[in-house]
């Protein structure tokens, strides 16, 4: 009855054999990924060659021969330079950025007062890091202590004036405070006012929709540095006789009005995908325009842009060093106002404090890259049932 | 009766439901925003008159035809400091479409050949592109051009001790020195050979499209183009009796004379630009290319077209439907960074606008000529751009 007692059928299954020793392991790997055609062995020696050319002299240039401490020019310049190096010397000058680090960051504050910005910093950092995990709770409160009253310890600290506070004109601000000051309102600024814009642009009355429209448009045609000159060559024209405004709020105006002009767009791009079916049913539950934007609309549409809103927030912190083509020392403006002390001009100098400009901005906009990445598959929640 | 029955529901509403209206409400809010936009630039208005007329400057672009009493590096046209401010405005402009056409060339090819190496399945090619990719996009723009003017171009040797490349080239912190070519008598014909032979490839690559939509016959048409494009040129140019010489450029004693000479700032700008625009158009490439669907290569094969045919004729046509749109923005974005060019001092129209504004005072007049080149290049852009596209667009049955 039961045919499979036959004595020539195995009981049990034979153990699956090794895959060939040509389809796995490391040489697998290697000849699918690296010479899979003549074409791609060609392509591979080429690069590893590059490669092998490129990288060592970097590596030695950066990190071998760099000149990490000293107190002036003379350990970044060969003896023919009337420094202390040999002739034909070349590296790094990390002594420089090393001791100019403090103004990098501060810029021209005053050292006693370098505090204030800091800690600002620190507090900023401590309620940061928590917004940013989607896991920690009270999302409400710390979004109202990052947008309200983050802002208003930064406007009594940093400029000071009050308070027993010694005031510290915005001219003397600089550095990467600078840089982030601009872009943490630049973003708190454009994003609902691109949100306003992009509603406007869409909207049903012709005049605000006209009127968006041009603003959206002219501003996206023109290039930033233009908005900044008019920022600060119009802006006290416009003003009457006696009225001045700070330059670097003028900055701050301009930089956030140039971003929400680009903010709209996207936002723009989101509320298009909106299905109407989500407008006809948000009116058919009797809801006003802005219960229907603020609770059906606008959380599902921007979600949608995500990777387009931390696009601007890159661009727009990218953008920010600008500024220091209007005379104002973020960052970049501040390493390069370094590059003319005489004490530490030398021909390497200014690579170096580029290169470690260049390492903190990539530092900032690669982490917000990545951020929103991780924050799009949190949210990801409509695609994968 | 039955009419008036019908229509009288919607002549008279409830009390009260007027202002509940939303196209009453509409227009109430659009007049609100008018009379405070008319206010506004009234205000704006009178207090800019009043401030132009304390500090004495007369409005109007009349500055245009005064003295400029500036040099220009590097001008396309002849200029000099006795030129005018419109002249110098001009060379400005010229300056710009210079870079921003020179900088849009060499950021596609960049591009393309970083965004294809990024779906390469050599995995060397892949990480190399990514890292390009993710290195470029994260810097600011004028930390590049930074890069390379103080930090590269301005440490290269005097231009005593220039660098000879092949072919007569120098490099020197002043620039790269090129022979220039300096052409003789009847090179034109040269040229009109060109254009004839420019014309009657389009003419037979009309023809064998025609033919092999007929016949299926294939011409060779590539071969004939370039036989024509490459060979009637030549053979008038050494029939003429090859009126073409080079001006090369010769170290001197303390400086290259004769020769072409491109600017540090022109360079480092165009460098900058390049490279930086590359790494977005790369992704732009990247994204076109895996928006093709496999099964269309796929099919493709089905029907035994072979795999280069394959890329041309199924995958890249439709590639470049999803490409183009974002990489008229790239353009225009590359267009609008070559302002930046006023960090470094190349003579762009921001450049030479900004002096102008600093020498005559003349803000809204200038600031109002770059509002409208700008607005306009955006403009033109986008329409080619447009036209292009609708071009490519699937046409749909």
């Amino acid at each position: 009855m039961n045919t499979h007692q036959a004595s020539f059928v195995r009981a049990s299954m034979i153990e699956a054999s090794p895959a060939p020793l040509l389809e796995s392991g490391v040489a697998y790997w290697l000849r699918k990924n690296l010479f899979a055609t003549p074409k791609d062995t060609a392509l591979t020696i080429i690069s590893l060659l590059v490669l092998a050319w490129l990288i060592p002299p970097a590596i030695q240039w950066l990190f071998i021969d760099a000149a990490w401490s000293g107190g002036g020019r003379g350990v970044c310049a060969t003896v023919a330079q009337g420094g202390s190096q040999p002739d034909g010397w070349s590296g790094a000058c990390w002594a420089f950025v090393n001791a100019k680090f403090s103004q990098f960051i501060f810029g021209r504050y005053p050292p006693d007062e370098r505090w204030r910005p800091a800690l600002v910093g620190v507090i900023f950092v401590l309620i940061l890091v928590p917004m940013l995990i989607p896991k920690v709770p009270y999302k409400g409160l710390n979004a109202f202590l990052l947008l309200v009253v983050l802002p208003i310890l930064a406007i009594i600290l940093l400029p000071g004036g009050w308070l027993g506070l010694t005031y510290v004109e915005t001219p003397l601000w600089g550095g990467l405070m600078v840089t982030l000051v601009l872009s943490f309102v630049g973003i708190a600024v454009s994003l609902p006012l691109g949100v306003l814009l992009a509603l406007g642009r869409r909207s049903t009355m012709p005049v605000i929709k006209m009127l968006c429209t041009i603003f959206i448009e002219i501003v996206r045609g023109i290039p930033l540095i233009t908005v900044l000159f008019m920022a600060s060559v119009m802006l006290p024209l416009f003003l009457p006789q006696g009225v001045t405004f700070d330059k670097f709020l003028r900055a701050l105006i301009g930089v956030s009005l140039f971003a929400s002009a680009y903010m709209a767009e996207v936002v723009r791009g989101g509320l298009q995908a909106i299905p109407k079916g989500q407008y006809e049913g948000a009116d058919s539950l009797g809801l006003g325009y802005w219960q229907k934007m603020n609770l059906i609309i606008l959380p599902q549409a921007l979600k949608l842009v995500i990777p387009g809103i931390v696009n601007t927030f890159i661009g727009l912190f990218k953008d920010t060093s600008l500024v220091s083509i209007i005379g104002m020392f973020d960052l970049l403006g501040i390493v390069r106002l370094n590059f003319s002390d005489t004490n530490w001009a030398s021909a390497v100098t200014p690579v170096s404090g580029l290169i470690f400009a260049g390492f903190i901005f990539w530092l900032f906009c690669f982490g917000m890259s990545r951020y929103s990445g991780f924050m799009e598959r949190v949210l990801d929640t409509s695609q994968q049932r | 009766m039955a009419i008036g029955a019908t229509t009288t529901p919607e002549k008279e509403k409830p009390a009260g439901s007027f202002i509940n209206d939303p196209q009453v409400r509409g227009i109430f809010y659009q007049a609100i925003t008018v009379i405070i936009l008319a206010l506004l630039i009234y205000w704006i208005a009178d207090n800019t008159i009043e401030n132009l007329r304390r500090a004495n400057i007369a409005s109007g672009y009349g500055f245009v035809r005064g003295r400029a009493g500036f040099d220009v590096g590097q001008s396309l046209i002849a200029f000099t400091s006795d030129s005018t401010y419109g002249r110098a405005l001009v060379v400005g402009f010229l300056n710009t479409l210079l870079v921003a056409i020179a900088g849009i060339i060499t950021a596609t090819i960049i591009g393309f050949i970083v965004g294809i190496g990024r779906l390469t399945h050599n995995w060397i090619i892949a990480k190399l592109s990514l890292a390009y990719v993710e290195v470029f996009r994260n810097i600011p723009p004028l930390l590049v051009i930074f890069f390379w003017y103080s930090g590269v171009l301005a440490v290269l040797p005097q231009a005593r001790e220039a660098l000879a490349l092949p072919l007569n080239i120098f490099v020197s912190n002043r620039g790269v020195a090129f022979p220039k070519p300096v052409f003789g008598d009847g090179f034109q014909y040269t040229f009109y050979a060109f254009i004839l032979a420019a014309l009657a490839s389009f003419l037979v690559s009309r023809y064998a499209r025609r033919k092999q939509a007929e016949t299926g016959q294939r011409m060779p048409v590539l071969w004939t183009v370039l036989g024509l494009v490459i060979g009637l040129p030549l053979v008038t140019f050494l029939a003429t009796g090859a009126p073409l010489a080079f001006d090369v450029p010769v170290a001197g004693k303390f400086n290259l004379t004769g020769g072409s000479v491109v600017g540090p700032e022109f360079l480092s700008l165009f460098l900058a630009l390049s490279f930086y625009t590359a790494a977005f158009i790369a992704e732009i490439v990247r994204a076109g290319i895996r928006g093709v669907s496999k099964g269309q290569s796929e099919a493709a094969h089905a029907l035994g077209i072979r795999p280069r045919l394959t890329t041309r004729l199924v995958v890249v046509p439709q590639a470049m439907r999803i490409i183009i749109p974002p990489l008229t923005s790239q353009y225009l974005n590359l267009t609008k960074n070559s302002s930046l060019a006023i960090a470094i001092g190349y003579a762009d129209l921001v450049a030479v606008g900004g002096t102008i504004l600093n020498q005559t005072g003349q803000a809204i007049e200038v600031v109002s000529i770059w509002l409208i080149v700008y607005l306009s290049l955006s403009l033109a852009t986008s329409l080619f751009m447009n036209w292009y596209n609708a071009r490519m667009a699937l046409v749909e049955r």
